[in-house]
């Protein structure tokens, strides 16, 4: 059959391509457990046990370590789809060349989102074997805890290369950082939601990594509850809209 | 459609905002030729050749590629096309043979099918020892013999390449002529834009002079020749920085004459008697030249200006 998932070949360029920069590879995971052991550890021993919203009472390092989980599988995600992603699409003209062969423009955006994911998987693996080392992880549950790093990744990917599709040069990326910085900082990472006033606990949790950060946090204390759903489901509608979205730009970028 | 038509256009025009790049071209290449499109900078070349790859969508007009229509059939038309385009865009994060490798996959060819067809392509392109280096590394005729051999993965039946040797040494421009001679006499239909007439000349059987996004005549090169222009042309040089006043002393010689910046051109079917008749009116030239009239001479006498400025 004509064109049967290109995608496959856009991920096996990626690998082509990684095999002679898989140094690259170290720079995503060590920041996650860095604020582990500053934040986590190093803070967390000043302060008192953290109850969290769901009313769990609990070491502080322990409340941190989920959320770096989900951190992680954001960052290996951004990194990929905004900057690797944009010298790609406006530089090298990857893209260009593939477009005309029969991979069309969703063939791009599957396999690049696929190819971060392993990347961001390998980083939350590496992350959580640290987690489990030094007995943050509590619950059975856990094991699902790299499949749903994966969707965290997923749906920051596909949000990620809709979002770079629109950067103009490299300058624009100041944008990712400014709504990332803050994000990584304010989604009931470092401390509970309930420490907002209630008129800004609203504007957490329309953060996708709020419920990333809450599904890690639930898997790893064993503490699931039915707002879980909702966070799955809203990173799975994140993820298929920066696919749709990032498909239809691409299009409209090379195909003009 | 005719079954030995690869390409129709009709009325076919590319439109960017409000600028026209395409602007109502009628077009046919047959199976088997080698077609170009001939003209300078900016006449609408890439454009054509864009649409035709089915990677542009068409403003208006009808185009038919294998007799599909690329609105609806890209990825079928994409599939038998092989597409040179003008940069060479090759992977420079891959080595010459995984450019190959991995282009080949997209069109559904084995890992087993992809590593046969890449041997024998390096092998055409003169590329075989290169085969595990960086692409970076490449000189600028290697990459874009590279980027032919890439084309040729898929065995396409219409290989489109933009400007295929614009920027390349004399040396490296013959040994690309020579590989696109052998795709012709090998069956492979060529289209080709360029705006070297030379170029024109060597390789196509047919063409169309392209200015302003619209055609402005079309035949074989020898046609278009003898059509527009005359068998010689004697190019007059002058001591002076205007050229225009010796226009004057000149009339009458040859059929026609252009005045350029640098040159008069007369054109004459003999190019010594040309010469004789200045040399009896005692004009004082710094030098006199006799050639054969070439397709930039079409191209002047088409539309006034030179193709490469």
């Amino acid at each position: 059959m004509l064109g049967y998932a290109l995608w496959r070949f856009v991920l096996l360029r990626d690998v082509l391509a990684f095999k002679r920069m898989w140094w690259l590879f170290l720079s995503g995971f060590v920041e996650p457990v860095f604020y582990l052991f500053s934040i986590g550890i190093g803070l967390g021993a000043l302060v008192n046990d953290v109850t969290t919203d769901q009313g769990m009472v609990i070491s502080y390092a322990a409340f941190v370590a989920p959320a770096m989980l989900a951190a992680s599988a954001m960052n290996g995600s951004i990194a990929d789809t905004t900057y690797n992603f944009f010298a790609k699409l406006k530089f090298s003209k990857t893209y260009d060349t593939m477009l005309a062969t029969p991979a069309r423009p969703w063939d791009v955006a599957i396999g690049e989102i696929l190819w971060s994911l392993i990347r961001g998987g390998v980083y939350s693996a590496i992350f959580f074997v640290v987690a489990l080392a030094m007995g943050f992880v509590r619950s059975w549950w856990a094991v699902l805890a790299i499949p749903a790093a994966l969707l965290i990744g997923a749906a920051f990917a596909g949000v990620g290369m809709w979002a770079t599709t629109y950067m103009r040069s490299w300058k624009d990326f100041e944008f990712v950082t400014l709504v990332i910085q803050p994000m990584f900082l304010f989604s009931a990472t470092f401390f509970p939601l309930a420490v907002y006033p209630e008129s800004l606990q609203w504007l957490v949790k329309v953060m996708p990594l709020y419920h990333g950060v809450e599904l890690q946090r639930g898997l790893l204390l064993g503490d699931m509850h039915g707002g879980l759903v909702v966070s799955v489901l809203y990173l799975v509608v994140l993820c298929a809209l920066g696919l749709w979205g990032a498909s239809r730009r691409i299009s409209r970028l090379l195909l003009t | 459609m005719a079954p030995d038509l690869l390409l129709t256009a009709r009325n076919l025009t590319k439109k960017f905002g409000d600028f026209t790049a395409v602007d109502g071209i009628d077009v046919e290449v047959r199976k088997g030729e080698a077609f170009g499109f001939l003209g300078p900078n900016g006449a609408g070349k890439s454009s054509t050749m864009r649409m035709v790859g089915a990677v542009s969508p068409v403003t208006s007009g009808e185009l038919r590629i294998f007799g599909l229509d690329p609105e609806t059939h890209a990825q079928q038309i994409k599939a038998r096309l092989g597409n040179c385009p003008q940069k060479d865009l090759l992977d420079e994060e891959l080595s010459v043979e995984e450019n190959l490798w991995v282009y080949g996959r997209f069109f559904g060819l084995s890992k087993a099918e992809v590593r046969e067809r890449a041997t024998e392509l390096l092998e055409f392109a003169q590329l075989t020892e290169r085969r595990a280096d960086k692409v970076e590394h490449l000189s600028g005729g290697m990459k874009r013999r590279l980027v032919i051999a890439r084309s040729l993965i898929n065995n396409p039946e219409l290989l489109l390449l933009d400007e295929p040797t614009t920027g390349l040494d004399p040396q490296a421009r013959h040994i690309l002529w020579d590989r696109l001679f052998r795709l012709k006499r090998q069956g492979v239909t060529l289209i080709i834009t360029t705006h070297y007439m030379d170029e024109a000349e060597q390789l196509c059987d047919r063409l169309v002079v392209m200015d302003k996004g619209a055609i402005a005549a079309e035949g074989s090169p020898k046609d278009l020749i003898a059509r527009y222009s005359t068998r010689e042309v004697v190019e007059v040089r002058f001591d002076a920085d205007d050229h225009g006043a010796f226009a004057d002393s000149l009339s009458g010689i040859g059929e026609r004459m252009e005045v350029l910046p640098d040159r008069i051109l007369l054109y004459a079917d003999d190019g010594d008697a040309a010469t004789a008749a200045i040399a009896d009116r005692g004009i004082d030239t710094l030098s006199t030249l006799v050639r054969r009239s070439t397709l930039e001479d079409v191209f002047l006498h088409l539309t006034g200006r030179t193709l490469i400025d």
